[in-house]
This record gives structure tokens, C-alpha cells and sequence, in this order.
């Protein structure tokens, strides 16, 4: 395999952009995330991009974002319909075929363009699911529910999770939800909404971009004196139905977690996709990770959490953190699908 | 090509229909998955990864169904993708399930394409009224027939060349039974004779809206090595992106697709497309797009697609057949549709092509797609033979 | 910060999705019309509920039509809920607060959705008991079931409820399932600067800083290379028909023009692009490539395409290939 690096990371996130259309909003993404690779964008070998329509409403979302990265002359271009660490792995695999060294990757979404809890019901079994329309986060609840029953984890718990997401994110420019002072009583006095989960343990809704540039072996060593190697990457999926699967833990997380090669060294930093603050104790426990990882130093999803992006925003929050010098390995992960269906596990080391 | 070769070692499809209400949308897509499976002689447990490919989610009102379907398609437990390039997405499908073979991260990947465009209908899908934006052009139609007037004016085409093309895949349908469009007594006449729908297109010169599926099982060197059957070996893939709109654009010949096919013939070494080539598989939605993509594809000199359609050329029994399984223009499940043309090239170099199957002299065919504004595009070259390093 | 133009916008396929179901799947409908619970057992010897066209794990098919079909329940076990405080009226199976579970029919191996019924969420538990409360007209749906009930220990448990006989009713093949999902869409700086400029009669472009050439409605950047376009110049609202076709078929849009129309390229003068437009004011037969045309404002001029009524020809001499050869 050819060691392939993350190099550069860019975001923007707002709680509502009402300025700003899709397009206009990747645009300082993409020039930034390819200005600090250091890379000559007519050098990158390939762009993936990660949309949904649905969140769009209408078709062909990703097709305006051509516009966006200057395709002219012709670039090799694919879209995945995923989270863009998906359009990641799908740059990852081409750059280990040997015919390019580089991609620019991005994700974008507005979510404020309605209820997103709502339109994403829309990936549900549209036979036995759809026609009972669970939100997101109802579905989201009846796994925080077993998985608490299964481990005795209690609402109190979930809030702590909540509050030092709100913390962390303090010093997270991305972040549309924080609080220094976030307390688990004060998310606990937030209102119910799918119960067990309560306001403050479902993400926040937000607009914007994440792009993130790689690129393979020497490459990667010309443009940045510590680049984020990527030294395990995988993804698996489970069945779909909720009462087919064991829906208290999360047995695709701990599979691709087990393909990318996360027990083999100490974890200092994960950056887990949890969008509801269950999940992070339950990915937690599913990845093998213990107190000695510091998990969402960022704030994860639940201080910004822009649909499509955030998955590759967690590659880019860790990748920044090693290249900074701040941890040496990192875990991160994303998620596709009600209730974790689908998840990827990528681990990236300093050296 | 990367240092790992990759084959196509199964083909399975749908009978294409208008409506297939005989199936659930799952059992749509294992019509097509299992017929490949069987021909790979596989079974779901063999398979390493799923990658599946369709276009807009609208067309059938599920959003990422990669998701439902994960254990439909023997996915559970497996990396799954779902790509989506607008109409070229079938060809970029299996560009991306063969780019993960050729890496060497597995040894069998299954992919899918499909459509089930009678869920709701293919005119609404494309275009749903958004606001802020002039709601003009008429479907597909409406947005191509400027583009075909601007080729014919450019090339001195004559009037009929685009019916040439509608009577000879309509034809080469006739001996496939899994297409969806049969017109036995289709004729020059009976083109002509159809409603001009958008001038200069009539009825005849369009693709159905089809329900379909297409699947293919791609293999790494020493699975292809051990088939029972015969593989096609994947001598080159490239995809091409440009803007739907930019100053100057060429739109009759767009500059994507000639890289597209510059880049794919280095990879395979191909120097002439029109001798190097048995036949080709290419997304030809509306008739006149053939003359328009012989050009694009460099199978002859800009402005003379014409006359090698006129000339018969293209047809089953000339020099260089163009979608001899019928095409696009007789089966349309638009998600599918780019699959079908690589999977169709894959079956003409396996000589797996029934009563449409071409005389093999070169042993190599063209698969091709493209989509949105004529502005995204991928290819594959496929053969009887490996590649020679 | 300014504000974009904003805009209500709802997704809706007229008159509902037609799903087709296929043999398993449209067993269990009628299974619900039949007030009665059909699961499918796979070839793994597992019970699923509802059943698939395939074991849930290894895909292998359950035989289509002839397959091992189980009834199941009525009565099932809570596995997992969630107490629905934000209800979605219309959409989910019940219009005040309510319960979502994870329920196994007796006799079943998997879980299965479900709305239940009850006071509230202290009258929730996982383990509990549960029935469905079945709909006296079924036809076939998810919704044929009403909710699901709490069975209190010891209590029968009830039939559903006849329905009138249909005579010589064919097993369910398909439902319709209608989905609307509401959005509010947002023009994007460039598009509302060009909205605001029709509103004064102008059309606006842009440049991008590195280039001479200008994108009439530009998009906000150059796609040639992604950078914004930034300078803001104004076109004429004249130029020439680079090509076009006649359309016959009426649209879908409700706005779509009466049939025969022309919609055409216009290469605006000042403009390196070119952008739709419905010619009017002459036969559809006389418009030809060149043609030179001139936008037919409307009298009242708003932020919105309306304000360009349509484009007519200007009786100019028509332009020459070669002035607009390239925008084809």
C-alpha cells in the first residue's frame, strides 16, 4: 500500500447561512483547503465530493459544485450520494492504483434548508419505515434506549457527553453551539424531544463546507513537515432494518475498527461522528477506546454537525491536531444511515 | 491502469420494461445481482465489497438507498458505496467497484446500477420546479435539441441521419431480448412519421424511461485467472468533469469528452478507435448523439460522424458497430443505463452476446457514458486478453 | 451581511410515489388487509417481521412467492422505544405524543416498527406487552394497523375486526405513497444581486479579477477556475440566437409556456456565455441561428425571472456565424 497523508483541512460552519447559496459557500472551502495543501491545484490528481439531493431539494446537488472547483481544463471528478469520508476512501483507493498522488476531497450541506431530523427520514426502508415517518431522531433514541438498558449508562451520563461537547468546542471556530460553562444539569433542563434524548443531545443544525486535500509518499513530505498519515482506513455496513440488528452496540464500527488497525497502538485523540450524544459513549465502547483518549477535543458533531461534511471534518479535525504536533495517533470515525448502519473507521499517525 | 489487473468475470441484467411492477425495488436489483453472481459462478458470501450506482434518489423517493438495500445485496458485514454522477453514473459505478480491485484492496467486488423510473416519472425527476430558477427548458429533450441543431448546422448533416440512427438501434434491439423497446416493423417512415417533440427531435429519436438493473462482478488477475468462464479484461477506465457553463464552451463536442477518450486510449493503446475496436457501447440517448459522439470519441474527423452513420458504418454489420445490443435508445433505466454499455462491451469480448454478438478480429470494445449538461463522462476498454505490460 | 432572496419550496411528487412490492413484501400487506401478521421464515430457519425477499445476514433469498410464510402475534414484546414529543401531524400514524417501538410478535426473531399508543412515557417499559389496534377499513397499508395497544397480563387478546368482504380482490401489488417534504431555499448572493438588477431593468454580469470574460447571471464565481466573479458589470439586454429548438410538448411547470415555443441560446451582447430564453413575437418557423433579439420587459418590474416577459426579434440584420461560432 502507498502511504497516503491528509495535508491540508478547511471548514465553514454557521448555525444559518441566509446569504450564501451552496456554491458560494464551498468556494472559500475549496481555495482554502488547496491553498494551505500547498499543492498547485492544477496538480491534484482528482476531486470527490459527498452531497445528498434530499437536502438540496432537487436534484443533482453535487453538479453546481463543478462550478465551484474551476474544471476547466477537464478535471477527473467523481460524487458519492455518502458523507464525503466516503468520497475520501473513494480518492484513497485511486491513489493506491498509482495513477495519481492527490485529490481534494469536499462535503457540503445546508441543513437549515428545513427540519433536517425530518428529511433524512427519508433514508429509512421506504416500504415498512417511510409510511410511519420516525424522525432521525426518534429512530436515534430507540438505540439510545437499548444501548442504555444493555449498559446501565443513565440520561445523566448522555449529559455530561452534551456538556463537555458544548466546552470543548469553545475553541473550535466551527462550532455553532458552545458553552464554557455547559453543566449536565443544564442539559438536562433542556426540553425532551425524542425520549430519551433531549434538545441538547441532538446536534446542532448547520451550514456549510469541509474540504481536505491528500496525497501520497513523497508528496505528501514536500508539502508538509508533519503530514497525517493515514495508516488504516475502513468501512462496513450493516443490515437496515432496526429490529434485525443488535441496535445497543455497533458491530460495523468494531469490525472496520478492526480492519483499519485501531487496537494496535495507543489512541491519544478520536474524533467520533456521534450526532447524538449517546452514541459517543456507545462508538466509544465499540472502537475499544478507553479513558486514555480524548475523544471530540473539537466538540464534535454536537457542536457543529454539517450533513454530508462531518464525517470528513472528523479526518480533518484529527489530521490538524497531528500535523500540529498535538497527538501522534488518532482515531476517527463516521457514520452513515439511521442508527449507525454504516461506519468508517480511518486511524492517522504522525509519523 | 495501476499495477493490478481487474476483469469482469460476471454480467447479470433485468429485463428492461417501462414498468417491472412485478418487483419490490430489492427485487429489482437481484434480478440483475444474482443472474451476475451465477455467471461468475459466485455466491453473495464470496463477495469482498458492493458498490452501487444510481441516478437522482427523487426519480424513486428513497434517499441513499445503498442503505435499505445493504442487505439485499449481500453487503452485511462489507464495505458499501453508493456513487452518483448524473447520467454517466453507471460507467462511474464500475469505474469506482474496479478502482477498488486494481488498487489490490479486494479481490471481488459486485456492482449495481439501476432505475426504477416508474416509481414516479423521469421528466418530473430531472427537472423539479425549483425557485428562483426560469422554468423553461422541457426535460432532457428541450435541453439537447439546441445542441443537436447547433452539431447539424456545424457538420451539413443530412436532416435524417439522426432517424438512421433510431431504425438501426430499434433493429439491433430486435435480437435483445432483455431490451425494453421491440418495434419489429420499425422503419425510416414510421421515425418520420412520429411527433416532432422538440424540433429537431422527434419521438422516435428519444430513449424510454425504463425499470432495470444492471450488475457486473469484477475480479482481480487471479480470480479472472481461475473463472470458468470467459472475463474481459479492463485495458483503461477515465472519467472527465467540466462545468455545465463556461465562456466558450463547446457543448456539441465538449472538451471533457475528448480528454475522456485521449486519456483512455493511452491507457490501452488504442491509436485508431475505428480499427482497434470491434464494436463500442455508447450513451446515445437521443439518435443524433452518435454522429455527435463518433466525433467526440475520435472515431472519425470532426464534422464527418455523419457520414459514417449514413455510410452504415456503426451498424451491426459494419465496420464498426455501435451499440449493437440496441442501446439506450431501446433501454433507458438512466441510473443503469452507462453500466449497461460497459457490461454490454464486457459481454461482446466474452462472446457472451447471444444473437447480437459481433465478429471479434481486435478482441477489445468500448464501453461509454456521460451525463448532466453533455459535461461528465467516463469510459472502459475492455478485452479478450490481458493487457500486455 | 445581507439577506438572500428566500423561498418557500416544497418537494412533492404529484400524486404520490407508485411502489411496486413484489411477492414477499406485498404478502405482508395483505396479511395487514387481512388483519393478521405474516412473517417469512429464511432459509437461516430465522422469523422475519416483516419479512424480506432475503435472510437479513446472508442475503440467500427466501424463495419469492414460495416462500416458508409464518403468521406471527398479534401480541409482541416491547424491545426498545422512544416516547414522540415532537409529533409530525399527517406523517406519523398518530397526531398527539406518543410512542415508537421496537416490537417482536410472538413467534418472531426480529423487532419490528411501530407507533403505540399510550398515556405516556411513564406508561412505557421495555418487556411490555403490546397489540395492534387494527383499522375496521384495511387496504393494504402500514397503516392498516392503527397503533399498537399496551395488553394488560391476563387480558385476551382481541381480533381485528372484520371488514366488508371485497369480492374477487386480488392480493396486494402496490401502494402509492405520497411524500412532502417542505424547504426554504435560499438564491445565493449572486443570484439575488442578478434578481435585484431585473427588478431595475438591467442584466446583470460578473468578471472574475483574473479574466476579461463576463458571465451574464454569473453564478457568483468563474467556473473556469472557481474564483468569485467579482466585478459586477451590466450587458446589454440585446444579443443574438446562437441556437434553439421548438418545443411541442407542454411542460410540467404550471408556468411552462402554451406549445409551440422556441427556447433558445442568447448570446447577450457584452456576454461570453449564453442562457435560455422564450422567443416570442414572431412564427416559430422564422426564428433561425443569428437572429438578433431584444428582451420584452414587463411593465412592472420585479426581482424575479418574470420581469423578462420574453426576447423578440430586433430586425436587425442576424449576426454572423463566426461572431458566435464558439457559444454553441
Amino acid at each position: 500500500m502507498r502511504d497516503v497523508a491528509v495535508v491540508s483541512y478547511a471548514a465553514s460552519s454557521v448555525a444559518k447561512e441566509t446569504e450564501f447559496n451552496e456554491v458560494e459557500i464551498i468556494v472559500p472551502v475549496i481555495h482554502n483547503a488547496i491553498a494551505e495543501s500547498g499543492i498547485p491545484k492544477a496538480d491534484i490528481g482528482f476531486v470527490c465530493s459527498g452531497s445528498i439531493d434530499y437536502l438540496f431539494g432537487g436534484p443533482f446537488a453535487f453538479v453546481a459544485g463543478v462550478d465551484a472547483v474551476g474544471a476547466v481544463p477537464p478535471i477527473r471528478e467523481s460524487h458519492v450520494e455518502m458523507d464525503a469520508a466516503w468520497a475520501l476512501y473513494e480518492a484513497w483507493c485511486y491513489i493506491q492504483t498509482g495513477e495519481i498522488d492527490s485529490a481534494l476531497i469536499y462535503g457540503f450541506s445546508k441543513g437549515s434548508i428545513g427540519d433536517p431530523f425530518d428529511l433524512l427520514t427519508m433514508q429509512a426502508d421506504p416500504y415498512y419505515t417511510i409510511p410511519l415517518w420516525p424522525s432521525t431522531s426518534d429512530m436515534a433514541a430507540l438505540q439510545a434506549r437499548a444501548f442504555m438498558e444493555r449498559t446501565g449508562r443513565t440520561e445523566r451520563d448522555l449529559a455530561e457527553v452534551a456538556a463537555r461537547a458544548q466546552r470543548n468546542a469553545v475553541t473550535n471556530p466551527y462550532a455553532v453551539r458552545a458553552d464554557a460553562n455547559a453543566t449536565a444539569d443544564a442539559m438536562l433542563a433542556t426540553a425532551m424531544v425524542s425520549d430519551p434524548l433531549r434538545e441538547s443531545d441532538l446536534y446542532p443544525v448547520s451550514d456549510g463546507a469541509v474540504a481536505v486535500v491528500i496525497a501520497a509518499d513523497d508528496v505528501a513530505r514536500s508539502v508538509s513537515k508533519r503530514p497525517a498519515w493515514i495508516r488504516g482506513l475502513d468501512h462496513r455496513i450493516e443490515a437496515h432494518s432496526l429490529g434485525v440488528r443488535d441496535i445497543s452496540t455497533s458491530v460495523s464500527t468494531s469490525l472496520a475498527a478492526r480492519h483499519a488497525g485501531v487496537s494496535g497502538a495507543p489512541v491519544d485523540i478520536a474524533e467520533l461522528h456521534a450526532q447524538f450524544s449517546h452514541e459517543e459513549l456507545l462508538l466509544a465502547e465499540a472502537l475499544g477506546l478507553d479513558s486514555s483518549t480524548t475523544i471530540n477535543p473539537s466538540g464534535g458533531p454536537l457542536a457543529s454537525n454539517v450533513i454530508m461534511a462531518a464525517g470528513l471534518a472528523r479526518i480533518g479535525e484529527i489530521a490538524t491536531r497531528i500535523t500540529a504536533g498535538a497527538a501522534n495517533r488518532g482515531v476517527a470515525h463516521a457514520t452513515s444511515g439511521p442508527c449507525l448502519q454504516q461506519n468508517l473507521v480511518c486511524v492517522l499517525e504522525g509519523v | 491502469m495501476g499495477a493490478n489487473l481487474a476483469a469482469v468475470v460476471g454480467v447479470g441484467q433485468t429485463k428492461h420494461r417501462s414498468s417491472r411492477k412485478d418487483v419490490s425495488m430489492a427485487g429489482l436489483l437481484r434480478e440483475a445481482a444474482m443472474e451476475a453472481l451465477a455467471d461468475a459462478g459466485m455466491t453473495w458470501a464470496d463477495i469482498d465489497a458492493v458498490v452501487i450506482g444510481k441516478a437522482p434518489d427523487m426519480f424513486e423517493g428513497v434517499a441513499m438507498p445503498e442503505l435499505y438495500l445493504a442487505d439485499a445485496l449481500g453487503a452485511v458485514g462489507k464495505p458499501m458505496m453508493r456513487v452518483h454522477t448524473a447520467g454517466s453514473v453507471g460507467g462511474s459505478t464500475a469505474i469506482v467497484a474496479t478502482k477498488l480491485v486494481t488498487s489490490g484492496i479486494h479481490k471481488r467486488v459486485l456492482t449495481v446500477g439501476f432505475e426504477k423510473q416508474s416509481e414516479s416519472n423521469a421528466t418530473w425527476g430531472l427537472s423539479v420546479p425549483m425557485p428562483f430558477s426560469a422554468q423553461l427548458a422541457a426535460g432532457a429533450g428541450g435541453y439537447f435539441a439546441p445542441l443537436i441543431r447547433g452539431y447539424i448546422y456545424r457538420s451539413g448533416a443530412p436532416r435524417n441521419t439522426g432517424h438512421v440512427v433510431a431504425v438501426k438501434d430499434r433493429k439491433a434491439a430486435l435480437r435483445n431480448p432483455k431490451a425494453h423497446l421491440h418495434i419489429p416493423d420499425i422503419s425510416l417512415e414510421m421515425v418520420e412519421a412520429s411527433p416532432m417533440l422538440w424540433d429537431p427531435i422527434r419521438y422516435l429519436d428519444t430513449c424510454p424511461s425504463s425499470d432495470g438493473a444492471m450488475a457486473l462482478v469484477i475480479g482481480a488477475e487471479d480470480v479472472a485467472d481461475a473463472s470458468a468462464g470467459p472475463v474481459a479484461w479492463v485495458h483503461g477506465m477515465a472519467m472527465r468533469s467540466e462545468p455545465t457553463m463556461f465562456a466558450r464552451r463547446d457543448q456539441v463536442n465538449p472538451l471533457a469528452g475528448r480528454a475522456c477518450a485521449k486519456d483512455l486510449y493511452t491507457q490501452a493503446g488504442i491509436t485508431n478507435p475505428r480499427e482497434d475496436f470491434d464494436c463500442a457501447e455508447v450513451y446515445v440517448p437521443f439518435s443524433w448523439y452518435e454522429p455527435m459522439w463518433l466525433e467526440n470519441l475520435g472515431f472519425c474527423p470532426e464534422g464527418d460522424g455523419w457520414k459514417l452513420t449514413q455510410a452504415g458504418a456503426t451498424a451491426p454489420d459494419g465496420d464498426i458497430p455501435w451499440n449493437p445490443s440496441g442501446g439506450v435508445l431501446s433501454s433507458n433505466p438512466i441510473g443503469a443505463s452507462g453500466m449497461v454499455r460497459f457490461g454490454e462491451a464486457a459481454q461482446q469480448v466474452r462472446e457472451r452476446a447471444g444473437d447480437y454478438q459481433v465478429e471479434l478480429k481486435t478482441g477489445r470494445t468500448l464501453g461509454h457514458a456521460y451525463g448532466g449538461g453533455s459535461q461528465f463522462f467516463s469510459m472502459w476498454v475492455v478485452a479478450n486478453h490481458k493487457p500486455s505490460s | 451581511m445581507s439577506e438572500a432572496f428566500q423561498s418557500k419550496h416544497v418537494l412533492e411528487y404529484p400524486g404520490g410515489y407508485t411502489r411496486s412490492v413484489g411477492p414477499v413484501i406485498g404478502r405482508f400487506l395483505t396479511g395487514l388487509r387481512d388483519g393478521r401478521l405474516v412473517a417469512v421464515r429464511t432459509p437461516t430457519g430465522k422469523v422475519v417481521v416483516p419479512p424480506t425477499e432475503y435472510d437479513p445476514v446472508t442475503s440467500e433469498s427466501v424463495g419469492g412467492a414460495d416462500a416458508d410464510f409464518v403468521e406471527v402475534g398479534p401480541a409482541g414484546t416491547v424491545t426498545t422505544w422512544t416516547w414522540v414529543h415532537k409529533v409530525r401531524p399527517g406523517k406519523q400514524p398518530l397526531d398527539h405524543p406518543f410512542a415508537f417501538a421496537l416490537i417482536r410478535p410472538d413467534g418472531a426473531d426480529t423487532a419490528m416498527l411501530g407507533a403505540v399508543a399510550a398515556s405516556g412515557p411513564e406508561a412505557m417499559q421495555t418487556g411490555m406487552r403490546v397489540v395492534p389496534h387494527w383499522n375496521v377499513n384495511r387496504n393494504g397499508t402500514l397503516r392498516d394497523i392503527a397503533a399498537w395497544v399496551p395488553l394488560p397480563e391476563g387480558a385476551a387478546i382481541p381480533e381485528a375486526p372484520a371488514r366488508p368482504l371485497v369480492e374477487g380482490e386480488a392480493p396486494v401489488t402496490g401502494v402509492v405513497q405520497p411524500i412532502r417534504l417542505d424547504y426554504t431555499v435560499t438564491a445565493g448572493a449572486a443570484l439575488t444581486r442578478y434578481l435585484e438588477g431585473l427588478a431595475q431593468g438591467k442584466i446583470l454580469g460578473g468578471r472574475s479579477p483574473n479574466s476579461d470574460e463576463v458571465y451574464a447571471a454569473s453564478r457568483g464565481t468563474d467556473p473556469k477556475t472557481g474564483d468569485p466573479t467579482s466585478i459586477e458589470v451590466e450587458v446589454a439586454d440585446r444579443g443574438a440566437i446562437t441556437t434553439f429548438c421548438i418545443v411541442n410538448i407542454p411542460g410540467l411547470s404550471a408556468l411552462a409556456p402554451p406549445v409551440p415555443f422556441v427556447s433558445a441560446h442568447i448570446l447577450l451582447d457584452g456576454a461570453n456565455n449564453t442562457f435560455f430564453g422564450l422567443i416570442r413575437g414572431c412564427e416559430v418557423d422564422e426564428v433561425r441561428m443569428g437572429m438578433r433579439v431584444k428582451a420584452k420587459w414587463a411593465d412592472v418590474l420585479k426581482p424575479d425571472h418574470t420581469s423578462i416577459l420574453h426576447w423578440e426579434p430586433t430586425g436587425e440584420p442576424d449576426a454572423p456565424y463566426e461572431s458566435y461560432k464558439d457559444y454553441i
